[in-house]
């Protein structure tokens, strides 16, 4: 049996979960948030909206199917830190090509295990999502404490800027490209870019802080706001560059994106107590009244209060009815709360890119 | 959509007797949709022949037949009831069965009934092999490789195309019946040969043969706008090749990688949409290629199934309830979600725990079964345990098996167990077929050192699945100090396997928990993994840190349940406790449920005010009891199983309410009770308990023969058997049991042609209610769960019934039964002897409570926390009406099984036939048992001398009817003596034809063959067999064959009446 060395998971309020240690020792922080999935942690992990957030998964056997090289949305793990009940004894796919306590040191990641999962959920949720330390070197909690006061919180934090890329950078099709694309990069996962290109889209990936100017200088036929962490209210030069391409082009966007749109529109964002975090979420399509089960990650949504009378609630989350999508016809945009693009998660989705496809298709007959 | 308002009425179709693979679980998804349809104001109509089920009582329906579920009686219900709608989605095979056949022969069309739930096309589709490969294969989804073939030399020409193993299934049988696997040419010629000749369009399909392939189901639901949602998904631990019913599962799927995952879910829904199954719930099944991900998909249910009850246990989601409500117009989102109360039904379950479902099997009633499972279902039950890691899962559920297993671990050692010494040599060979104790086979294996590599080649159980028992093994040998028990009871080890491994006894391990406050928390199934607050969840054990519930606040009492379905323990106590929550709550006590069994009702999470999913074992329960402190326990309603731990509880010091669990050892104690009907002078038959050979041999000298004979403590006849001399009785002493002071034999007097009745009364401690004296139409000898029986007695004189009413009477209130009291009594010669008193809840109670309109479980347990009789105004009202219970066996699924009925109970359910004559009640419940009842033809007569007065007449009466009469040599000569015309017919063994001969070529119709003793048991045995084989009714008692001629005269006319209109 391997033995695993202590390790402490510390919450802001004082709260705290002895277990054992998970891929890599040492210490790390984050704001601690719970997903409900069965299934595509190694696919979480890589998500670069869960920047900054330490992912506890509430199913308590993770690690069963290992890693392999091809279910990831990025090339690195993003999530700070990762909370579970029971870490796999080994992988058991024909696909696997490494367990996930391989995966997880080689990507440096700070976890624990063995604690109380669940226990931890119901706190958060009643709670509310808080900051927290993973530590397998400090089990003093008045330095803990100490350690956590430093620890920003996620409300007023810009983390687009730091997970998107530096620079601009263009994917092609395998076929003859039909769409241009530009996608402003705040956090994008792989699978997005993947599906537009799948519909012979060329996606050139500009940078969060990239200008109106230099996005349209590229002449794309849409543009595309991606996913990403953080605060969307903290996302001031995307909104100003959003708010400037509005109108000019077919805009889509998808999590982050959809909320700096409405930014865009003048509507605002709030924080929510602890989130959507999951694969099995019910988003209800109003204009067809047809159900989709979503995969959701979002911390922050939009106020339909403060959304401006040109623009449509298209979607919304059956759970508690908040905003799930939003539609401007006026002004060629639309964006979706939840991940249509899935991994993980259902594909019932899909849909939602088609209308992206069908704007650019118009616009192009326009022309 | 909201509700339909153009239909109003609806035709529920149960699922008819409990059989092998048709269990308890569509009385749970039935009572649902009822309660469902219920609440949404339709009117709703109930046929069912079934009258231990919840479903069946009359304040479910508006009106609540049980009739026998033919087309023919379903029609006259439709005739009369003019229903609406039918839903024949929650009465399993057999309600779409009928569904299938009314639409076919127009009877829908006829009356303008329409089918909701599932459409013909959608059922035909989904039912048959070939025509769901074809519309999978149509939507591109990959199925299994496979040829139809239509005799022995096409299959054998196969062989180059295709490799052994392969599954061979005839064509359009339904229930997979027939089907198996071939290891070899040989098996592989006789399993076409077998499968061409069970198909009725003489066709079989060999099918690749996915050996080793990973199996998975989904559950789908559907509604009207389309929109489809995935409950569960779950994997069997045995890979593909056996049954899922017979495999060990678990939820949720622990091996898929998402995309995989999402891969199937995306296969389901095209499936469900192709299928065309409208609105409800479907079951779809995959299998998966370990080697290289190749999915395939095998097959789909278009119903709820018994992986849907399964599923909606092992996630909270209520499919049935939903599934109907859906078929009257409703969508996802119209829907709540009952269990938070605070979000809505269209979402898909997410769980934060492992479920594990393992199977219950009987075999040793069935010695000619071999044991090895296959495709075709032969489990009798299952159990159901949850845990926040597999390993506690796994452990649980093998706690909660009623086989004494402590865990992962055989039986206490000092068990005497033939099943644990066959695992000392193990052969890995013999791993590679499933086998219902595989689980612990496998571990056995691990600690003899195999690899588990090896094992995995031989099993195709995942690895995943094996390290974890691996590691179950790992941690028995190496966390061995009183030191680990906190880390030994986070992995599920129970203190009885605990106190073996660290070699304490129980109480230093019960001791060290104690002071160290080493105590489970119970955490809630909630449908959400906690992202909600759930309103009504229910309650499951762990060793982890945090409680999410606190003990339930008022008066309240625990229920503990029957646990897994078994022979001789069925869905009869799952309805007393069911029945039990009622009465507790009407006397104003809350009520705590604890059962494993997911098929039940018991466990729906609406029905106790709350429900611990968890094993009945005494360690279990206690823990549970500690945490909640109830004002007491019942014990009384679930059969045997709680009164296993009935003692133990009391020396711990938990109050029983009822019955005193002194009385009920008094009443099992030979020699006490004994004492006690001597006081009250209560006639029994002699007996002796032999604890040692000496002892039989003494009593052998001085009894009459024959005698009963059985091992001490033994559920449901166990091993029990006749014996007609000393000579027999020895041999049954050296061949099946040893007499130990422990252990002892007993031996009963034996009351030949006696008439036997079973009495069920309630009471108080003081006053004492009759609620029906039921009269058996088999002969003396057969187990009471086997026989039919008359409600009320119809052959009984006034002076016996006085005496059993008065012998009732005083014991009831010898033993202070404060409660249900079920005695068991043999006449003969006006004689009447108590054969046995059982002071709880007994197999008969529902039909009872069926029969007279009166919920005896319901007020035993009113009863129980301290309600008198009086309160209840009883009253012994001489209803116009008969019924009568019929016991439905298994013989078609073990073939080679001796039919003999006698006193080890075979049976696995039962069907009730309600009129205001006998004969038609006994046709009904032949019918309902599936017999043919004839109206003409050859009848068959063999009767021993004692009944040849009364065969005359039956004679008679058949030959009036239109019958030919066959009789053996001294039936026929005495028939014939008496003007009576007949043909004689040889014996088997006196020449050809004989009548089994004549029973194979379709030459008898009807069977009359009371028993003439030992002798012509091997007659009796081959007439009984063919009789089952060409489901012949046949009759073993006069009396029976009096009741069954009446019936003949009158079954030209079909007449239903529901329950409510019997007692306006």
């Amino acid at each position: 049996m391997q033995k695993h060395k202590k390790a402490i998971l510390y919450l802001e309020d004082g709260l705290f979960f002895e277990g054992k240690s998970l891929g890599s020792a040492g210490e790390t922080s984050g704001e601690v948030c719970f997903n409900t999935g069965m299934t595509g942690y190694q696919e979480i992990l890589t998500d670069p909206s869960y920047a900054k957030q330490m992912v506890a998964m509430c199913s308590p056997h993770i690690g069963n199917y290992g890693a392999n090289n091809s279910d990831v949305e990025s090339s690195k793990v993003y999530a700070t830190g990762f909370i579970i009940k029971s870490e796999s004894l080994i992988s058991s796919n024909w696909r696997s090509t490494a367990t996930l306590s391989e995966f997880l040191k080689k990507n440096g990641v700070v976890g624990i295990q063995d604690i109380d999962t669940r226990a931890l959920t119901l706190h958060i949720r009643d709670n509310g999502a808080m900051n927290g330390i993973i530590s397998t070197k400090d089990f003093k909690l008045t330095s803990l404490k100490e350690k956590i006061k430093k620890i920003p919180s996620m409300e007023g934090l810009d983390l687009a800027k730091e997970v998107s890329i530096n620079r601009k950078k263009i994917l092609f099709p395998k076929n003859k490209t039909k769409y241009r694309i530009a996608a402003i990069d705040y956090g994008m996962k792989s699978n997005i870019y993947n599906i537009m290109l799948e519909h012979d889209a060329e996606v050139c990936l500009f940078p969060a802080t990239a200008t109106a100017k230099t996005i349209l200088n590229y002449n794309p036929d849409g543009i595309f706001l991606s996913n990403g962490p953080g605060d969307p209210a903290a996302i001031d030069y995307g909104i100003k560059t959003v708010k400037k391409l509005l109108g000019k082009k077919p805009i889509f966007g998808i999590c982050l994106g959809h909320q700096i749109l409405a930014l865009a529109l003048d509507a605002k964002t709030f924080k929510m107590k602890f989130g959507h975090r999951g694969i099995n979420q019910p988003v209800k399509n109003l204009k067809n009244d047809k159900i989709e089960i979503t995969s959701q990650n979002h911390g922050f949504a939009v106020d339909p209060e403060s959304l401006p009378s040109n623009t449509i609630i298209t979607h919304i989350h059956l759970n508690d009815t908040t905003v799930a999508g939003i539609e401007c016809k006026s002004l060629q945009a639309y964006s979706v709360q939840y991940h249509p693009e899935s991994s993980p998660g259902p594909h019932d989705s899909r849909y939602i890119f088609k209308q992206f496809f069908q704007m650019m298709d118009k616009n192009a007959k326009k022309k | 959509m909201p509700k339909r308002n153009d239909i109003k009425k609806i035709l529920v179709i149960g699922a008819g007797p409990i059989i092998i693979g048709q269990a308890c679980e569509f009385d749970y998804s039935g009572t649902q949709a009822i309660k469902a349809l219920k609440e949404e104001g339709y009117k709703v109509v109930l046929i069912n022949s079934n009258p231990a089920t919840i479903m069946t009582d009359p304040q479910f329906s508006d009106k609540t037949y049980i009739e026998p579920i033919t087309k023919e009686y379903v029609e006259a219900i439709i005739k009369k009831e003019k229903p609406h709608a039918i839903l024949p989605t929650v009465g399993g095979q057999t309600a779409l069965n009928i569904a299938m056949e009314l639409y076919d022969d127009g009877i829908l069309k006829k009356y303008n009934v329409e089918l909701i739930g599932a459409n013909k096309q959608a059922i035909e589709t989904a039912e048959s092999r070939e025509k769901f490969k074809e519309a999978m294969t149509d939507i591109g989804l990959d199925v299994p490789y496979g040829y139809i073939v239509q005799s022995v030399e096409d299959g054998i020409n196969l062989l180059d195309n295709i490799s052994l193993p392969a599954i061979i299934r005839p064509s359009f049988t339904l229930g997979g019946s027939g089907g198996s696997v071939a290891f070899n040419e040989e098996e592989f010629k006789i399993a076409i040969n077998q499968g061409i000749k069970e198909s009725p369009v003489n066709q079989v399909l060999v099918e690749e043969y996915l050996f080793g392939w990973k199996e998975y189901e989904l559950e789908v639901i559907r509604d009207l706008n389309d929109n489809v949602i995935i409950i569960c998904s779950i994997e069997n631990i045995d890979p593909m090749g056996i049954h899922t019913g017979d495999s060990v599962t678990v939820a949720p799927a622990m091996t898929l990688t998402d995309k995989e995952f999402q891969k199937m879910r995306n296969w389901a829904i095209k499936c469900i949409r192709k299928i065309g199954v409208d609105t409800g719930g479907s079951n779809v099944q995959f299998a998966v290629n370990p080697e290289n991900g190749r999915m395939v998909i095998i097959e789909m249910n278009p119903r709820v199934s018994r992986s849907s009850a399964l599923a909606s246990k092992a996630t909270g989601f209520p499919i049935a309830k939903i599934a109907a409500k859906l078929a009257v117009g409703y969508s996802l989102d119209e829907l709540n979600n009952d269990i938070t109360n605070r979000t809505l039904a269209a979402f898909e379950p997410a769980i934060d725990y492992i479920v594990t479902k393992i199977p219950r099997f009987d075999f040793e009633k069935f010695p000619s079964a071999s044991g090895k499972l296959g495709v075709q279902m032969q489990s009798v039950g299952e159990v159901m345990s949850i845990g926040r890691t597999f390993r506690e899962s796994f452990q649980k559920a093998f706690r909660s098996l009623e086989l004494n297993l402590p865990g992962l671990s055989p039986k206490d050692p000092t068990d005497n167990d033939s099943e644990i010494k066959r695992f000392r040599s193990l052969d890995i060979k013999s791993l590679n077929r499933g086998s219902s104790f595989r689980m612990l086979k496998v571990k056995e294996a691990l600690i003899q050192g195999f690899s588990i590599d090896e094992i995995y080649h031989n099993t195709g159980i995942d690895p995943w699945f094996l390290h974890e028992i691996a590691e179950i093994v790992n941690i028995e040998q190496s966390y061995t100090s009183i030191k680990d028990l906190k880390f030994l009871k986070k992995n599920g080890f129970s203190d009885k396997q605990i106190a073996h491994i660290t070699k304490k006894s129980l109480s230093d391990i019960q001791n060290t928990r104690e002071k160290k406050k080493i105590k489970p928390v119970y955490k809630v199934v909630d449908t959400c993994a906690g992202e909600f607050v759930a309103e009504t969840p229910y309650c499951y054990s762990t060793y982890e840190e945090t409680h999410d519930i606190q003990p339930l606040k008022g008066k309240k009492v625990m229920i503990l349940g029957g646990g897994p379905n078994r022979i001789g323990q069925g869905i009869e106590f799952d309805y007393c406790c069911v029945q039990a929550v009622y009465g507790l709550r009407e006397a104003g006590y809350k009520s705590i449920m604890v059962n494993c069994n997911p098929e039940t009702v018991s466990t729906d999470f609406d029905l106790a005010d709350r429900l611990y999913f968890e094993p009945i074992t005494f360690e279990d329960v206690m823990n549970i009891i500690d945490f909640e402190k109830p004002d007491g326990v019942l014990v009384q309603f679930g059969g045997q199983t709680p009164l296993k731990i009935a003692n133990q509880l009391k020396e711990a010091g938990i109050k029983i309410f009822g019955t005193s669990s002194d009385s009920i050892n008094l009443a099992e104690d030979r020699e006490a009770f004994t004492k006690l009907v001597n006081k009250i002078e209560v006639t029994i038959p002699n007996y002796c308990i032999a604890k040692n050979y000496d002892e039989i041999v003494a009593y052998s000298e001085k009894a009459t023969f024959p005698v009963l004979v059985r091992p001490s403590y033994v559920l449901g006849g166990r091993a029990m058997q006749i014996v007609y001399s000393k000579k027999e009785l020895v041999d049954y002493v050296f061949r099946s049991a040893e007499a130990t002071s422990d252990h002892p034999i007993l031996i009963d007097q034996f009351i030949e042609n006696a008439f036997e009745f079973d009495v069920d009364a309630l009471c108080d401690g003081k006053d004492v209610f009759i609620a029906g004296i039921m009269q058996h139409i088999e002969e003396a000898g057969i187990h009471s769960g086997d026989s039919s029986c008359v409600l009320p007695a119809h052959k009984i004189s006034n002076k016996v019934k006085k005496e059993i009413i008065d012998v009732t009477t005083k014991l009831a209130k010898a033993l202070n039964v404060v409660g249900l009291i079920n005695l068991q009594f043999a006449v003969k010669d006006e004689i009447v002897y108590v054969l046995e008193v059982n002071p709880r809840s007994s197999r008969t109670v529902p039909f009872v409570s069926k029969y007279s309109n009166i919920p005896l479980a319901n007020i035993a347990a009113q009863l129980s926390v301290g309600k008198k009789l009086k309160d209840f105004e009883l009253k012994n009202i001489k209803h116009k009406h008969i019924a009568v219970k019929k016991a439905v066996l298994p013989f078609k699924k073990f073939k080679d099984e001796k039919v003999f009925l006698g006193p080890e109970m075979k049976s696995t359910g039962e069907v009730m036939g309600i009129n205001d004559s006998v004969g038609v009640a006994f046709l009904k419940a032949m019918q309902s048992d599936g017999y043919t009842v004839p109206n003409k033809g050859t009848a068959f007569i063999s009767v021993n001398k004692a009944d040849r007065r009364e065969a005359l007449a039956a004679a008679r009466d058949l030959i009036q009817i239109g019958f030919d009469i066959i009789a053996t040599e001294g039936t026929a000569k005495y028939l014939l003596k008496n003007n009576v015309p007949c043909e004689q017919i040889f014996k088997v063994g006196e020449g050809r034809p004989n009548v089994v001969d004549e029973i194979l070529n379709d030459n008898i119709q009807f069977v009359i063959n009371t028993p003439l003793g030992s002798k012509s048991r091997y007659d009796e045995e081959a007439i009984g067999k063919t009789s089952v084989m060409k489901n012949i009714l046949t009759i073993t008692t006069m009396s029976g064959a009096r009741a069954a001629i009446e019936a003949i005269s009158l079954s030209e006319k079909i007449k239903v009446k529901a329950l409510q209109e019997y007692f306006k």
